[in-house]
């Protein structure tokens, strides 16, 4: 689509203003209804019977006793639910209920529905299942081996191994052999979890022969495919919404077994069914960042050029695919968005564990290679003698170009930005003392997945405006997960048509309702659906311009738009006027990416997007050189968004994402003994309260993208990505020591004190990284330019 | 407390109104607002005393509603997010999350503006300290807090 940007910013009326969220006061007041608020007549409630074997074969269920429980309505085993489903087409590989083998604990064998929970509960209990315990495996490194027994899945392989890769773009052994300085380094990245303060819930009815879902989903689009297939069913009488969402960062966008669950029992029982998890169930539906072990090499020139990058990541995938294909080649994608690699080379697996499955957290397989590579650079640099602000300086990507992995770069502040924290800070004229450090790092991340996650040919979002009866009604698939993508849309419709946000009417999220739109995910919303959004909603506008002009007698040029008023009328006399004249009012927008921002290699659907944001931080901290602890003094975020949409959501979603990248910087990990989740509830899983967080400073730079909805782009995931190595090198400035695995925590500043002590490298962190056989390198030619300006 | 059955008499003052609710001896205050009175603005995110999110007010002070049972309130004046505000008119505490973006999927937030009606009840003007020791026990994944403690800060001027 042509963008319709034609205001300056002076012109602007909503868009950029710090505005209150649309819905804010339904949550301020208690009456927002999120998915286990609702509640419809005679539902019954539904448990899942999760395997306590992390590995077993499943000989038999016996559900007798529990269909015989007074006050149980239906009992369903994985002989209900036969058909597998997985949220990507490689990996197609759940049953909703497992009834032939279980893969991790949590791993569901049946589902009660019962008049109440607690029924529900005694009824599980009285569900019998025969396992038969196979080997668990846990580790990156155990899975690499033969297995003993058998594959945690049969398909894939060889044993373990999910899903590989091995890509190179242009010539690393000659970029190796020109370079004057040559690094290895090997770094661990501990997996954790989303820990989203609501825990997931679904309802469901059958009524007729018409399925419909609620549910605390951030995919409904995906959740609608999931149900079509596994029920056989056509999709037009599947109605999947997603209920006001009590926060997903990643957690809620796979199609999960208790959705499968409420719908099967309510067809069964043709009664209203509710799931809704338990906070322990909750750490096993997981779906989380993945551990990833990181081997990087590259080298540089005497002057701090990087010539050639070689980099190797092994992810622990946890036992089922969810993401995973996608989530490997993210480990590789994202390098080169940042720093000019001219030669690169990436290798990638990721393995099947007896652990909860893992999956997309915000920043998606990307916050872990950019912490291994913004702390590879801070060794570099400290090697060769030159600043680490410096030597990124001399490697950062230009706007406008291609990357050697062929993604399309357009606007970029990452100058600003690097300028924007390093001036604010101090950071080159720190004082240094021990005990006291800062650490800068610097990131990149996709405004939306250049390519959706099955393949077809629809936009990637679409919206419909309606104009009735004097207000507006906007539909849109998107989904207000709580980083305010419905305020989004109402602002830039707001702007279009003269009006204020809280004027305008928001649908969102309902596959029987609203047109598509993927789902909220890869930080795609502001840019895909905001452009949807903007295109209907500039249309409606020269609808209504148009009809005041006839009543005015001038040309549409001269009818204002703003304030409420459309030329001499307010918005109410001009709707009504054009709805009297046309009939019906509604104006559509959709949107898809260029076809050209990325790469025709196979492996090259991952990492293409319509724009990169970019964002800079440093971080201030104390560590105590005697007990290890750090103190977190402040952080300085500066965010390349294009254009702020709402400024206050904006700074919102930067805090919100430093904030969840310190946390899981310095405590979060989701750890496994034998099998067994070690800290499956909120007060053993760690993360940060008010007491830890520190102050934190935003900047927003404005580089107002071409192509992005008034030139906006993301902020959901991007201003995550530097934290977590910034703090890491901020420890390295404090004591000398440096700490190559997430969470940063006291023990492993001690360790590697220790190590210092005593003569060794003042290091903590993986060794080695495991011998892999990946796959022959796939060599990928140049990018055909002549098939794009850049 | 009387008791009927296996179930107990509960006298209860719920956001101004008096009720008699017949309830286990073992639900949580937490089940009887969503489930009996179906007063859902109240949260849950852990039931187990972890979160936050299902913070009232029991005779004023900020509780933990799943811990709470009702042997333990017999008579008492509970207050939720629903009784907060002023017909439709919104508490400053309310307001001053509105204004400063201080809630993002607000799933958190009726715990965390009963934890802060309580502290600016006690405490109109309380410091930075005082505001992060007061809400410590609310968890909020979304807004890095920072928001909240300014809107705090702001409806205790609004309130003074």
């Amino acid at each position: 689509m042509t963008n319709v940007v034609t205001e300056t910013s002076s012109d602007l009326r909503v868009i950029g203003k710090s505005l209150p969220r649309v819905d804010a006061v339904g949550k301020l007041i208690g009456l927002t209804a999120y998915a286990d608020d609702m509640e419809l007549p005679n539902t019954l409630y539904c448990k899942l019977l999760r395997s306590h074997h992390p590995h077993a074969r499943v000989l038999s269920i016996d559900t007798s006793a529990a269909k015989a429980l007074d006050g149980v309505a239906a009992v369903i085993t994985g002989e209900d639910l036969p058909i597998k489903y997985g949220i990507m087409p490689t990996s197609q590989d759940e049953h909703a209920l497992e009834n032939e083998k279980v893969r991790f604990v949590g791993d569901p064998v049946a589902a009660v529905a019962a008049v109440d929970e607690e029924t529900a509960l005694a009824a599980c209990r009285l569900i019998k299942v025969e396992y038969e315990p196979l080997e668990a495996i846990e580790s990156i490194e155990h899975a690499l081996l033969a297995p003993s027994d058998e594959p945690i899945h049969d398909y894939a392989g060889p044993g373990n191994i999910h899903r590989m890769g091995a890509l190179e773009f242009g010539d690393v052994d000659q970029g190796f052999e020109n370079a004057s300085h040559i690094r290895e380094d090997v770094f661990f990245y501990e997996g954790n979890t989303h820990l989203p303060m609501e825990q997931h819930s679904a309802i469901a009815t059958f009524v007729g022969d018409q399925l419909t879902l609620w549910s605390s989903t951030q995919n409904p689009h995906y959740v609608h495919r999931a149900l079509a297939r596994v029920f056989d069913m056509p999709m037009g009488h599947i109605r999947v919404v997603a209920a006001p969402h009590g926060g997903g960062f990643g957690g809620k966008s796979d199609p999960f077994s208790h959705e499968m669950a409420v719908c099967k029992l309510a067809m069964v029982t043709g009664r209203p069914v509710k799931c809704t998890l338990t906070r322990e169930e909750v750490f096993y539906v997981h779906r989380g960042r993945h551990p990833v072990l990181m081997w990087v090499r590259t080298g540089v020139s005497n002057d701090g050029k990087i010539l050639a990058m070689h980099f190797r990541t092994a992810l622990d995938g946890g036992a089922y695919g969810s993401y995973g294909p996608a989530s490997m080649l993210y480990t590789g994608a994202l390098q080169t968005t940042t720093y000019n690699i001219p030669a690169y080379r990436f290798e990638g697996v990721r393995v099947f564990t007896n652990k909860a499955p893992c999956g997309p957290k915000r920043g998606h397989g990307t916050p872990q290679p950019r912490f291994a590579l913004e702390l590879h650079l801070d060794k570099i640099a400290e090697e060769i003698g030159l600043d680490p602000v410096e030597l990124r300086r001399r490697n950062y990507v230009k706007p406008y170009t291609r990357t050697i992995n062929h993604l399309r770069i357009t606007s970029c502040g990452i100058e600003e930005v690097t300028d924007q924290v390093i001036e604010a800070s101090g950071f080159l004229n720190r004082k240094r003392r021990l005990g006291h450090g800062m650490g800068f790092a610097i990131s990149s991340y996709m405004c939306g997945a250049g390519l959706p996650i099955y393949w077809n040919k629809l936009p990637h979002s679409e919206c419909i405006i309606q104009v009735n009866r004097g207000g507006v009604s906007l539909y849109c698939g998107a989904t207000d997960i709580g980083q305010g993508s419905d305020t989004v849309l109402a602002t830039v419709a707001a702007e279009q048509l003269g009006l204020q946000p809280t004027d305008i009417r928001i649908t969102s999220g309902d596959t029987g309702l609203t047109p598509v739109d993927l789902g909220s995910y890869s930080s795609r919303v502001t840019f895909m659906a905001g452009n949807a959004a903007l295109q209907a909603a500039h249309e409606m506008r020269n609808i209504l311009v148009e009809a005041v002009a006839e009543k005015m007698e001038c040309s549409p040029q001269e009818v204002m738009v703003g304030d409420g008023k459309i030329g001499e009328l307010t918005f109410e006399e001009a709707a009504t006027l054009a709805q009297e004249k046309l009939g019906v009012l509604a104006t559509r927008g959709s949107y898809a990416p260029p076809p050209n921002i990325g790469g025709k290699f196979k492996a090259s659907g991952v990492g293409p997007s319509p724009a990169y944001s970019y964002s800079a931080a440093v971080v201030d901290l104390d560590a105590d050189p005697y007990s290890g602890e750090i103190q977190l003094n402040k952080v300085w975020l500066a965010h390349d968004i294009g254009r702020s949409i709402n400024a206050l959501a904006v700074k919102g979603q930067v805090e919100g994402g430093v904030y969840m990248g310190l946390s899981e910087a310095m405590m979060e990990g989701q750890l496994y003994r034998h099998g067994l989740h070690k800290q499956p509830s909120m007060l053993d899983y760690k993360s940060f309260t008010f007491f830890e967080m520190p102050e934190v400073d935003t900047f927003l730079v404005e580089t107002v993208d071409l192509e992005g909805p008034y030139g906006a782009k993301e902020v959901g995931q991007g201003p995550l990505l530097p934290v977590i190595p910034a703090v890491a090198s901020a420890v390295h400035d404090a004591l000398g020591v440096w700490i190559d695995e997430v969470p940063i925590t006291p023990d492993k500043i001690m360790r590697a004190l220790d190590a210092k002590a005593k003569g060794r490298e003042g290091r903590y962190g993986p060794k080695n990284f495991p011998k892999i056989s990946y796959p022959s390198i796939v060599k990928v030619p140049p990018f055909d330019a002549s098939s794009s300006p850049f | 407390m009387g008791s009927i059955g296996s179930h107990e008499v509960l006298r209860l003052s719920v956001n101004g109104r008096s009720h008699e609710l017949l309830v286990k001896p073992y639900a949580t205050l937490l089940e009887i607002l969503r489930e009996d009175l179906r007063l859902t603005g109240t949260k849950h995110g852990c039931e187990a005393g972890e979160c936050g999110a299902c913070v009232v007010l029991i005779d004023g002070a900020p509780q933990l509603s799943c811990l709470v049972l009702p042997g333990q309130i017999n008579g008492s004046e509970v207050t939720t997010i629903e009784g907060v505000t002023n017909g439709s008119e919104l508490h400053p505490v309310q307001q001053a999350f509105m204004d400063h973006g201080a809630l993002q999927c607000g799933y958190c937030t009726p715990g965390m503006v009963l934890s802060s009606v309580a502290l600016l009840e006690s405490n109109p003007a309380p410091s930075r300290e005082e505001i992060k020791e007061a809400l410590s026990g609310n968890l909020c994944r979304c807004t890095g807090y920072a928001s909240i403690i300014e809107a705090v800060e702001d409806a205790g001027r609004s309130m003074a």
